[in-house]
């Protein structure tokens, strides 16, 4: 019992916190802005350690955070090898081929208005599908290591790129294109030097909805068969293992690998789109 | 309407590569089963044929190329085999057979749609309170932003068999998982739609004197529609999804889910794939639902979109 009320009591506290710094005067500086959020967060997690101690909650249905950060530290190489079998290896290799994949076709049928009128409708059908479905058919085709996760990653990231692509080459104005064109510039100079940076943006959008998609796509399909490496296995084994200690500090690598490549995709488009202005 | 010959032809391309690829990926097996049968193929010994592409393979014995269409358990199926097994259990087969689509689509829906409806009206009352409350835009709204980069769809596997073990059973489980899916779009969306009337606009109302309450009312939610459905088809296909994946490795025994697994584990890829289409046929069907909603809306608002 005491438990819960000290939990209620540091929610209370924490809440009472944010609600004079959010408040106050300096609300709008860069380091208020940081602390709010991260003591909403840390409240979160010490009223959730209190009330599983204090509940004596079964630590199969749900671990306290102290027991899972233990894991972090004590497992470090065993979640490094996961890392690199499932981030490096699946998804990123998946990202690279089905982002390059997206892109060239963009490039290809862009020159077509025929084509681009067709492929973005179908695109952006085919995005809204359920197509990590297709997992157990890629491992089934292409075996349980990397490949075939890296195989659904692409499938998964191609249509929001391709999408995404097309639609930002068509995002010039006539003007622009009448400039390029008094300037003499042919299809090349103009792709290179107007259409693809303006379409930078768009490109970048469908690069930043890829990234969880490509982490999604690859721990899914270890599910289905995998070497005994991988951030899917863990989760799927320890889970076996009712230690959820284990499948909850996989959880937070993801959490931080899906976070960390978003914000370095978002990093690249700060310096690739200056110009744009939201960027300003 | 102009789009409608352009998106016929994509479609027909993709089918196309569809058809070409179905050879290549069955030869090899339709080969060692038709040398079973008493039928020439060339090389003869199975062992070199491993060294040969599909490819390769089929134009060799380009007698074999039909039969790649019409294997019992191919590797990739042709679009017409797929055709016709989602039209035997579909509209053939009785809707309370288990062997029935619809049947397994329902037990699929019916958790999306009840999990979307929690989550979306969820998410409209935070995004409601994010933008009246400082403390709660300041302190959640980063936390919602973030959340959205995490891979949480990986682990709806577990949240089923955790509230499995528990004791909660049936509906609940994939409604939790399609509901927190479609949680954070709808919260992002809201928040920027109800964010998106101008100075002007709330000085007008200002000039009014319109409480709040008429504020949110008359301006505030009526501004924030489009963003509204944007969302919520977002909402809807990620529900879909998270509801498949948490079928898909439970050792779930109804669902579109379940449906792919199972042909999967007995070597009857038929049935996956039928499972497979049947499911994006289900999300386009969704997806569509809203549109023409949203036009319909949007129209009568007089907020058309161009």
């Amino acid at each position: 019992m005491i438990w819960a009320v000290a939990a209620i009591v540091i929610w209370i506290f924490g809440w009472w916190l944010n609600v004079r710094l959010a408040n106050s005067a300096s609300s709008d500086n860069t380091l208020v802005k940081i602390l709010v959020p991260a003591i909403f967060g840390i409240t979160v997690l010490i009223v959730w350690e209190l009330l599983v101690r204090g509940f004596e909650v079964n630590p199969v249905i749900l671990p306290t955070p102290s027991a899972i950060f233990e894991r972090l530290i004590s497992e470090g190489p065993r979640l490094w090898a996961d890392f690199q079998q499932t981030i490096i290896k699946g998804s990123m290799s998946g990202y690279l081929i089905g982002g390059l994949a997206a892109f060239g076709v963009a490039i290809l049928a862009d020159r077509s208005e025929f084509l681009t009128r067709g492929i973005l409708p179908v695109g952006s059908f085919m995005a809204a599908l359920p197509i990590v479905g297709t997992a157990p058919i890629f491992v089934k085709w292409l075996g349980s290591d990397w490949e075939s996760k890296a195989a659904v990653v692409a499938v998964m990231v191609f249509f929001p790129i391709l999408v995404n692509t097309v639609a930002g080459l068509r995002d010039t104005t006539t003007m622009q294109r009448d400039l390029m064109r008094t300037y003499g510039a042919g299809y090349w100079p103009t792709l290179l030097k107007l259409r693809l940076p303006s379409a930078m943006p768009f490109i970048f959008n469908g690069l930043k909805i890829g990234t969880t998609l490509a982490l999604i796509g690859a721990i899914v399909a270890e599910f289905f068969g995998s070497p005994t490496v991988g951030m899917g296995f863990r989760i799927s084994t320890s889970f076996g293992q009712l230690a959820l200690d284990m499948v909850w500090a996989e959880i937070v690598i993801a959490a931080l690998a899906g976070s960390a490549f978003y914000g370095i995709m978002t990093l690249i488009e700060k310096r690739v789109t200056f110009w744009h202005p939201s960027q300003r | 309407m102009k789009s409608v010959v352009p998106v016929l032809t994509v479609v027909a391309a993709i089918i196309g590569f569809w058809l070409l690829a179905v050879i290549p990926m069955n030869m090899h097996l339709v080969a060692d089963q038709a040398q079973r049968d008493g039928l020439m193929v060339t090389p003869e010994a199975p062992a070199d044929r491993q060294d040969v592409s599909g490819v390769g393979l089929a134009l060799s014995n380009t007698h074999l190329i039909p039969l790649t269409y019409n294997f019992v358990r191919p590797r990739l199926p042709a679009p017409q085999q797929v055709a016709v097994e989602l039209w035997e259990t579909t509209v053939e087969k009785k809707i309370t057979s288990k062997r029935s689509l619809v049947y397994h689509g329902w037990v699929t829906l019916a958790p999306t749609l009840l999990g979307f409806v929690i989550g979306t009206g969820l998410g409209i009352l935070l995004a409601v309170g994010i933008v009246y409350s400082r403390v709660m835009d300041r302190s959640v709204m980063p936390w919602a932003i973030v959340s959205q980069t995490i891979p949480i769809l990986a682990l709806a596997p577990m949240v089923i068999v955790v509230l499995g073990s528990m004791g909660i059973q049936g509906l609940f489980p994939k409604s939790l998982i399609a509901a927190y899916l479609s949680f954070f779009p709808v919260v992002v969306g809201m928040v920027k739609g109800l964010r998106s009337p101008d100075g002007m606009q709330l000085d007008l109302l200002r000039t009014y004197h319109a409480s709040n309450t008429q504020g949110f009312w008359k301006l505030r939610l009526p501004a924030s529609t489009p963003y509204l459905f944007a969302s919520l088809k977002i909402g809807i296909s990620a529900s879909l999804v998270g509801t498949i994946v948490a079928e898909l490795p439970t050792g779930a025994k109804a669902g579109f889910g379940a449906r792919m697994l199972v042909g999967d584990q007995y070597g009857q890829p038929l049935v996956s794939w039928a499972a497979l289409i049947a499911a994006a046929i289900t999300a386009a069907a969704l997806v569509g639902l809203f549109s023409l909603i949203e036009r319909a809306t949007l129209k009568r608002m007089g907020m058309a979109a161009s």
